[in-house]
């Protein structure tokens, strides 16, 4: 063997060739964007359990995946011609598992649980188990401010349309106002899977600077004397009534909408399993190791989708514009309606709940907690703020299921 | 750019009505959840008054001299009993001191209802 052959070969093979090539100064461009999400996630702690994964998925397939005449490089982990060609109805390989199956990187096999719906229902099983819904049922009208912190999600989805985006990619960077990041997942993923990468990221980093974003929006939208107003105790919520939700939920949700049946079907699952008191065992397995195990493999795929030569584009950057007009008027929206329940009630609720609705659980409701104290340092809202909280996650579903009933 | 589904560009009209029927369906949806709840809360109420009224009056015509239970008694100055769910008394005690201490007031002029344990990771 010619020992100049094999070392050209191996420089040949070698990614950093790649970046020499055509557009391989993109993939330069992606490397530096995980290494910011990274610091991001793992210094400021936005949302480390996904991020971090996220981040290095988009590293991983940055630095395998160079394009050398439309097609991956041989040692792609991701193979975004793969799943064109899944989607393609002309192709022989529209909606072909084997061909991924056989042909696909690592990530390619990874990915086909996001394609499937099958992660993000299965994450939503794990925060059913995880979500007591008594704030809720001691105070259904929460359920209102969920519904009206959902305006973003329209509002986004509207100012996409006018952005000149097809219908079914605004609906799915409009659901990012829901503030609930296995909707968005599963909602992109059924509508839009090209939009997959920035959709999630936006999602999942404005989730995390919810502390940054409500508090201007609060303060600007309320008085002090509303900000100050102590809530009464809740009534007590009976272990029958708590049994009976997830099921009187998924019953009337799923009847209502048949496409959320994955997302509500999952979450009010794992809240059964958590309530009924017979299932601690299965209850305890979907909060921690399922979660967990679920969360590496999303988190990696996703991050996955974020191939150079689709990510960086106008698109990525009207996204991220949308979403965060998305977060704010979803906020809005909650604290328009708190605010009109504060007159009603005679001034008995807080409106800062209102903002609470968006989901974001249960982040969204400790900020609602934090400057609910600041008005008035015997203020406790946490536990009043959790019922639009838990009710903003029926929301989203409620939003994601209309557009995908509209759109797919 | 890859489309799944044979989609066409919406015009801005139908955008709008869309979202402003969206939003409609969510609000619609999760008000007759909220009726839902509110009528099983009400059924589960009047069960709770029936129990406790028949127990009432079952203690009345049974037993008129029974003497009636006495709630355990509640240290001085206290302002009453406290319910605590997944807290240990050591854990609410402390917890109780330390927002006192920030408060800046004394332990008994505050009235704490219940206690109950957020799980930090309830996402």
């Amino acid at each position: 063997m010619n020992i100049l052959d094999t070392l050209q070969t191996l420089l040949n093979e070698s990614g950093f060739v790649g970046f020499f090539m055509d557009g391989g100064w993109k993939n330069l461009v992606m490397i530096a964007i995980s290494c910011v999400l990274l610091y991001l996630g793992i210094v400021r702690k936005f949302e480390p359990l996904l991020l971090v994964g996220i981040a290095f998925g988009c590293l991983l397939v940055n630095i395998s995946n160079f394009f050398v005449d439309g097609a991956s490089s041989a040692n792609a982990l991701y193979h975004p011609e793969l799943w064109s060609a899944f989607l393609d109805e002309s192709s022989e390989y529209y909606h072909s598992y084997g061909h991924i199956m056989s042909n696909g990187g690592l990530l390619d096999i990874l990915y086909i649980g996001v394609k499937t719906g099958l992660y993000p229902s299965l994450i939503f099983l794990g925060v059913g188990a995880m979500t007591d819904f008594g704030p809720l049922l001691a105070n259904p009208k929460s359920l209102l401010l969920g519904a009206a912190a959902q305006m973003g999600v329209f509002l986004a989805f509207f100012g996409a349309v006018c952005l000149g985006f097809e219908g079914n990619e605004a609906a799915s960077i409009g659901i990012i106002g829901g503030a609930d990041g296995p909707t968005a997942i599963f909602l992109t993923s059924k509508l839009a899977p090209n939009l997959l990468g920035p959709i999630a990221i936006a999602a999942y980093s404005y989730m995390a600077l919810i502390p940054m974003i409500q508090p201007p929006l609060m303060r600007l939208l309320t008085t002090e004397k509303e900000r100050s107003v102590k809530m009464v105790q809740s009534r007590q919520v009976s272990k029958t009534e708590k049994i009976l939700f997830p099921i009187i939920v998924s019953m009337f949700v799923i009847l209502l909408l048949p496409s959320t049946a994955p997302l509500v079907g999952c979450l009010m699952l794992g809240n059964l399993w958590r309530e009924c008191g017979v299932t601690a065992r299965l209850s305890d397995t979907v909060q921690n190791a399922l979660m967990n195990i679920v969360t590496v493999f999303l988190g990696i795929s996703v991050g996955a989708t974020t191939v150079a030569s689709s990510f960086l584009s106008l698109q990525t950057l009207f996204i991220v514009l949308l979403g965060l007009i998305a977060f704010s008027f979803s906020t809005v929206g909650g604290l328009i309606v708190g605010k009109i329940m504060y007159k009603l009630s005679g001034g008995k609720i807080n409106p800062l709940i209102g903002s609470a609705g968006v989901s974001a659980v249960p982040m969204a409701a400790r900020v609602s907690q934090d400057e609910g104290k600041k008005a008035n340092p015997s203020n406790f809202l946490l536990m009043h703020a959790m019922g639009p909280n838990v009710a903003g996650v029926i929301g989203s579903a409620i939003a994601a299921g209309f557009l995908l009933a509209v759109f797919k | 750019m890859t489309m799944i589904f044979p989609a066409e560009k919406m015009s801005i009209a139908d955008a709008g009505i869309t979202a402003i029927f969206g939003y409609i369906v969510v609000f619609a949806g999760l008000l007759i959840l909220m009726v839902l709840l509110y009528v099983m809360a009400a059924i589960f109420k009047s069960k709770a008054n029936k129990a406790a009224k028949n127990v009432q009056v079952e203690s009345n015509s049974n037993a008129p001299a029974a003497v009636k239970a006495v709630s355990a008694p509640t240290a001085p100055g206290s302002a009453g009993h406290i319910k605590l769910f997944d807290v240990p008394d050591k854990e609410a005690a402390m917890v109780m001191a330390v927002i006192a201490y920030n408060m800046q007031r004394p332990l008994n002029e505050l009235h704490f209802i219940s206690i109950k344990e957020v799980k930090s990771d309830e996402v």
